[in-house]
């Protein structure tokens, strides 16, 4: 009996896919991804088109999820509004990703010193109270929403680069790590060529597990009016808009509501079923 | 143990010293003073009113004379409520953003830890699967949406619950309370299943058992030690969460808190309520969160370091 090496990708696809759960979350979140994208061309109306004599309206053949009290169309708007927080889940995530990643490798690299002291400013960063701090740079500078992208990227980037040093850590002083070093290999090609590659997995998973929280950060900001402005539309802003006029009109606030929720579980369980497909040790 | 705490605080005070000079700072770059908005300002009004708030002094001396005021509690007056100043504000709106928080952590904490022991104790039954099933729902549903919904039914279509205020109707603490709540108990019931169900597996829970003593006793007397030790650790950084929280809560129930003196403030742009309350709860932060280390500390004997 011979069995074909598998990759671990190739290994971690196969165990992704026996997990129906996180195969279901998968197809909606393409499908929610490939609908914010080509909004423009699917939403019905523009997001900031208004029908004043129409008002409010419950959902109904030509709108398919009603009209707000300006008489635009619900269905566009969250389709429009889909692009912003995607937009936020993702740039944000990465500007993490790139802090979290790069502060990680350098600490569990080096070690020593360099890694005492720069763990220990992630430390303190991390018990302060940074919610109020994007509120602050917000009222500062402005509701602008690249910098509402920085701004958030910047706080989610600690979870990160502890993550990542700990597997660094562990990987520098594995049997192969250290043969390399033996054999006179440079720093940098051991880290391009035998560390990044092994973590490029959990990587992958904290990044799906960011973007939820990136964008409940986004929403929530957007909820109390500071996030993104109008006329353009984020899911939070939606469900600011719907809790004003809920008594009256529902709609307004179940639709952006219920889409939204059904996002963040979807990347949650998609996150959590990588997790598992990746490192199966770590399932819980 | 004494050691750990000394040790935590020197950490902490420096920490809140850069908090605030950055807080300082921050304010003080913003484009504007903050008398630009009122129309029709005479030029010598504007003198007055510079001078009264103390900035026409130069930048370190404001910087000086803000630090050590706020050592004693005193954080200047508000530019937006002339005549209130911003200790005042926090002082009335704190006990109500204490006493939401409180009811929250008692909520969440007795159905979170409830539905994390009985779904480690029955791992992989319908009792196991359903809470946490219901766990994620309330870990993806947003405050700002849970809270919303529940008005809607509870207080709108049923009736049953006030649907805004603070201490004027019977039962107005009820649904702001769950709404703060709910994903802390799902937190904790994730984080209290995962820690019972490393503790069961340890020898000490199999030596309490062939020592006979009953089910009941081994989970509730022995495992739970152990197992509530990722709850505590939770906890201290949770409270930074639940001011977060509260902005939202007290924002939708219309409360007068802390929360949503803060949210306004920044609407108003009110600089000087936004600086003081900014190193407020930093300040508060902080010492949930060398609390909770403590109380970590105090379970986990591995953890005194």
């Amino acid at each position: 009996m011979e069995q074909q090496s598998q990759s671990l990708w190739s290994d971690a696809f196969d165990r992704l896919k026996k997990n129906k759960l996180a195969v279901i979350s998968g197809i909606v979140l393409i499908v929610l991804i490939v609908l914010a994208i080509f909004a423009p061309w699917i939403a019905p109306h523009t997001y900031s088109y208004q029908n004043l004599e129409l008002g409010a309206v419950g959902p109904n053949s030509t709108y398919l999820l009603g009209t707000d009290t300006l008489g635009r169309d619900q269905f566009s708007r969250i389709l429009y509004g889909a692009r912003v927080s995607l937009l936020v889940g993702f740039v944000a995530t990465a500007v993490a990703l790139v802090i979290g990643v790069s502060w990680g490798i350098v600490a569990g690299f080096f070690g020593g010193k360099i890694d005492s002291t720069m763990m220990r400013i992630v430390d303190i960063l991390y018990g302060l109270p940074f919610i109020i701090f994007i509120i602050l740079l917000m009222v500062i500078f402005g509701r602008n929403i690249w910098l509402l992208f920085l701004a958030i990227g910047a706080v989610e980037w600690l979870t990160m680069a502890r993550i990542v040093r700990g597997q660094v850590l562990t990987l520098k002083n594995q049997e192969f790590v250290l043969a390399a070093q033996a054999m006179g290999v440079q720093n940098l090609a051991i880290f391009f060529r035998h560390i990044l590659p092994n973590i490029l997995g959990t990587i992958a998973v904290y990044a799906t597990l960011t973007i939820p929280q990136v964008m409940l950060l986004e929403a929530f900001l957007s909820f109390l009016g500071l996030g993104v402005q109008p006329p353009m539309s984020s899911w939070g802003t939606l469900i600011r808009y719907g809790v004003e006029s809920m008594e009256e009109y529902p709609w307004m606030l179940i639709f952006p509501g219920l889409i939204f929720t059904i996002t963040l579980f979807c990347l949650n369980f998609f996150g959590d079923g990588l997790r598992d497909a990746i490192d199966p040790r770590s399932s819980d | 143990m004494l050691q750990l705490i000394i040790k935590r605080l020197l950490v902490a005070i420096p920490v809140l010293i850069i908090v605030a000079s950055l807080t300082f700072f921050l304010v003080r770059l913003a484009p504007g003073g903050p008398f630009d908005s009122e129309k029709a300002v005479s030029p010598q009004v504007l003198k007055n009113l510079n001078e009264a708030y103390n900035l026409n002094a130069p930048l370190y001396e404001q910087y000086t004379d803000y630090m050590t005021n706020a050592l004693v509690g005193d954080f200047g007056p508000s530019f937006r409520y002339p005549g209130r100043s911003v200790s005042e504000m926090i002082l009335t709106g704190l006990p109500v953003t204490l006493e939401l928080a409180f009811y929250a952590i008692i909520f969440a904490s007795i159905l979170g830890l409830l539905a994390g022991i009985v779904a480690a104790v029955k791992k992989n039954t319908a009792l196991d699967y359903i809470p946490m099933a219901i766990a994620m729902l309330g870990i993806c549903m947003p405050t700002f949406l849970l809270g919303p919904l529940l008005v809607l039914v509870f207080g709108i279509n049923l009736e049953w619950m006030p649907v805004s205020g603070w201490d004027s109707l019977p039962g107005d603490k009820v649904l702001p309370a769950i709404t703060l709540g709910a994903a802390y108990a799902a937190y904790i019931a994730r984080l209290s299943r995962g820690g019972m169900l490393e503790t069961l597996n340890q020898d000490y829970i199999r030596t309490a058992r062939a020592k006979g003593l009953s089910e009941f006793k081994v989970v509730m007397v022995h495992a739970i030690r152990g197992g509530l030790i990722p709850v505590l650790a939770f906890l201290g950084p949770a409270i930074a969460g639940l001011i977060g929280g509260s902005f939202v809560v007290e924002t939708i129930f219309q409360i007068p808190g802390l929360g949503r003196f803060y949210v306004e403030a920044a609407f108003n742009r009110d600089y000087t309520m936004i600086l003081g309350t900014t190193i407020f709860f930093s300040a508060l932060i902080i010492f949930f969160n060398l609390l909770s280390d403590i109380a970590v500390a105090i379970f986990n004997p591995q953890a005194r370091t």
